[in-house]
């Protein structure tokens, strides 16, 4: 981690630990993610970047460590704390028997919007789904609940926001849009982001900064090319797979043919 | 308390109904059966006794009708939570800056809009159809009403936290809850049929003094104030119970990472 970096912190994970009936979902995960930047979290499926974000979002409470955000403990100012965030992912949705711009409005004004009406209008836009305003949530495609989902994160501007896996299930197309999307509401407003996605390209384009976990464990960090350079692999792809075969970056070699 | 906040969760649920005849016809539907089977009894009762109709039938009309409005009132709180969890919005709510008292408290609204609009249908037909008055009852009805949803809100925190801890396996719960206690708060008879041991268990649930009340008002047109201090002062403790027990179960859930598994599924 770049010690010289000045930028503010806005979230900061000190040796989080999980457990779930013994086993480490998170074991001493530690790091800090500044304004300005979007971090991935990478892993196999049950590496931990769920159980990390479900800690960081206070829906679970870590078996031991700290969390802060905006220098704030997270358990003695969690509402203050997620007034200043948002989250969103292709497992939680919006209620499917409203219409896509009364959950929009509900959730404006749970988060006390300014202007909801314009502000759902331009969200909407920026999304490229202005259209689906007078749609049932419950009957729109995936792609398209998706976007409606980032619509919703977006509505209070968070300073801090968690996309988990915001672009499964979306078209080649309309995941470069909500790339860029995000990009620029990075750029614009200086947020920081925590970002999990599968798809490497998602990964290359959007982060800054990634932490490869394993069992719960950082095996890896640094930017995508840094880390694709330390290793011996072509790509971050390969870098994946060698990690979530072997747990480790650096010497994996053909461990991962021997049990 | 933000009460921006509890509009706003209120907001969804006007929506919800809004959006929705089939809701509005399903808050007044069970309460029109009931009442229809619970009268046309009566009718019958009263057809096959000669000469002097006995008061304790119309205690039935009354009993039912007040026992609607608590179901109604544990309802409210109940499925207000499950159309999250059905929904899978529950995370949504989590994720934002809503505190558990701005959730129950929108909840406990719902509760009285479910109300309203059931009391209305029962008191309208009520009447109508058999000609039973609901004012006989005068403004002992506020005070009847009031408390009677008091601890329904109680009984509705319960379900929702034992949902909250068995998912949705519990969801059946969300209608057994106030079924449990039926036998016991004196909806149809008088707290002395039933036998010695079980009238302390009887008159320590706010709703007894209140089905007593509601018949020594039918036979006589007044009652003592000192049942319905009683049914208050029982409330309060309920309500601080029931609170407690929701934020402890809710605590739990989070610690043991439940609440995600729970609002995804
Ligand atoms: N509530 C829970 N109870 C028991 N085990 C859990 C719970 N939540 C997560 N786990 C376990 O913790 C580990 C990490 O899961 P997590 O959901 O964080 O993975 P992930 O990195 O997000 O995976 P994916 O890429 O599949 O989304 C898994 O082994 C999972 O089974
Ligand atoms: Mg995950």
């Amino acid at each position: 981690m770049l010690e010289t970096d000045t930028r503010e912190t806005l979230l900061e994970a000190i040796e989080l630990t999980r457990e779930f009936d013994g086993v480490k979902a998170l074991d001493r995960f530690s790091f800090k993610l500044r304004r300005g930047e979007i971090l991935g979290l990478l892993g196999a499926n049950g590496a931990g970047k769920t159980t990390a974000m479900n800690c960081l979002l206070g829906l679970t409470l870590p078996s031991s460590g700290q969390l802060f955000a905006f220098g704030k403990a997270l358990h003695s100012h969690r509402i203050e704390i997620l007034q200043r965030c948002n989250f969103s992912s292709s497992y939680a949705s919006l209620p499917g028997n409203l219409k896509v711009w009364q959950n929009l409005l509900v959730f404006a004004r749970i988060y006390g919007v300014p202007h909801p009406k314009q502000k759902i209008a331009s969200l909407l836009e920026m999304l490229e789904v202005g259209h689906l305003r007078n749609r049932v949530t419950g009957e729109l495609s995936a792609g398209e609940s998706t976007r409606v989902n980032l619509c919703k994160a977006f509505l209070n501007d968070p300073e801090l926001l968690m996309l988990d896996e915001p672009t499964a299930s979306l078209d080649p197309d309309i995941a470069d849009k909500v790339r860029k999307v995000v990009r620029r509401v990075q750029r614009e407003r200086a947020i920081g982001i925590l970002y999990t996605s599968h798809n490497m390209r998602d990964i290359e384009e959007v982060c800054d900064r990634v932490i490869f976990l394993h069992k719960g464990r950082i095996v890896a960090e640094g930017t995508p090319g840094d880390i694709v350079k330390r290793s011996t692999e072509q790509s971050l792809e390969n870098v994946f797979i060698k990690i979530a075969r072997s747990g480790d970056l650096e010497d994996a070699g053909d461990k991962a043919l021997t049990p | 308390m933000n009460l921006r906040i509890v509009n706003a969760l209120l907001l969804r649920y006007v929506f919800l109904y809004t959006r929705s005849p089939v809701r509005l016809v399903e808050m007044v539907f069970w309460p029109i059966v009931d009442l229809l089977v619970w009268g046309f009894l009566t009718v019958y009762l009263r057809q096959s006794t000669s000469g002097d109709f006995p008061q304790f039938i119309t205690f039935l009309l009354g009993g039912m009708i007040l026992w609607d409005i608590l179901f109604r009132a544990q309802q409210g709180v109940a499925i207000s939570f499950l159309e999250d969890v059905w929904t899978r919005n529950l995370l949504n709510i989590f994720v934002a800056p809503v505190r558990s008292v701005e959730y129950l408290s929108a909840t406990f609204a719902v509760g009285v809009l479910r109300i309203c609009v059931t009391a209305v249908a029962l008191v309208v037909i009520g009447w109508l159809a058999y000609s039973f008055n609901v004012f006989v009852m005068r403004w002992w009805l506020i005070p009847f009403f009031l408390n009677l949803m008091l601890f329904g809100w109680s009984l509705g925190m319960i379900s929702t936290a034992l949902i909250l801890r068995w998912g949705q396996a519990a969801e059946s719960l969300a209608w057994a809850v106030p079924f449990f206690i039926q036998p016991v708060v004196a909806v149809f008879y008088p707290v002395s049929v039933l036998p010695a041991w079980l009238q302390p268990v009887a008159l320590a649930l706010p709703a007894t003094h209140i089905f007593e009340g509601m018949r020594e008002v039918m036979r006589t047109g007044s009652m003592s104030w000192a049942p319905l201090c009683w049914a208050f002062a029982l409330n309060l403790v309920y309500l601080a119970l029931a609170g407690g027990f929701f934020v402890w179960i809710l605590n739990y859930t989070r610690r043991r990472g439940l609440l995600t598994k729970f609002s995804t599924q």
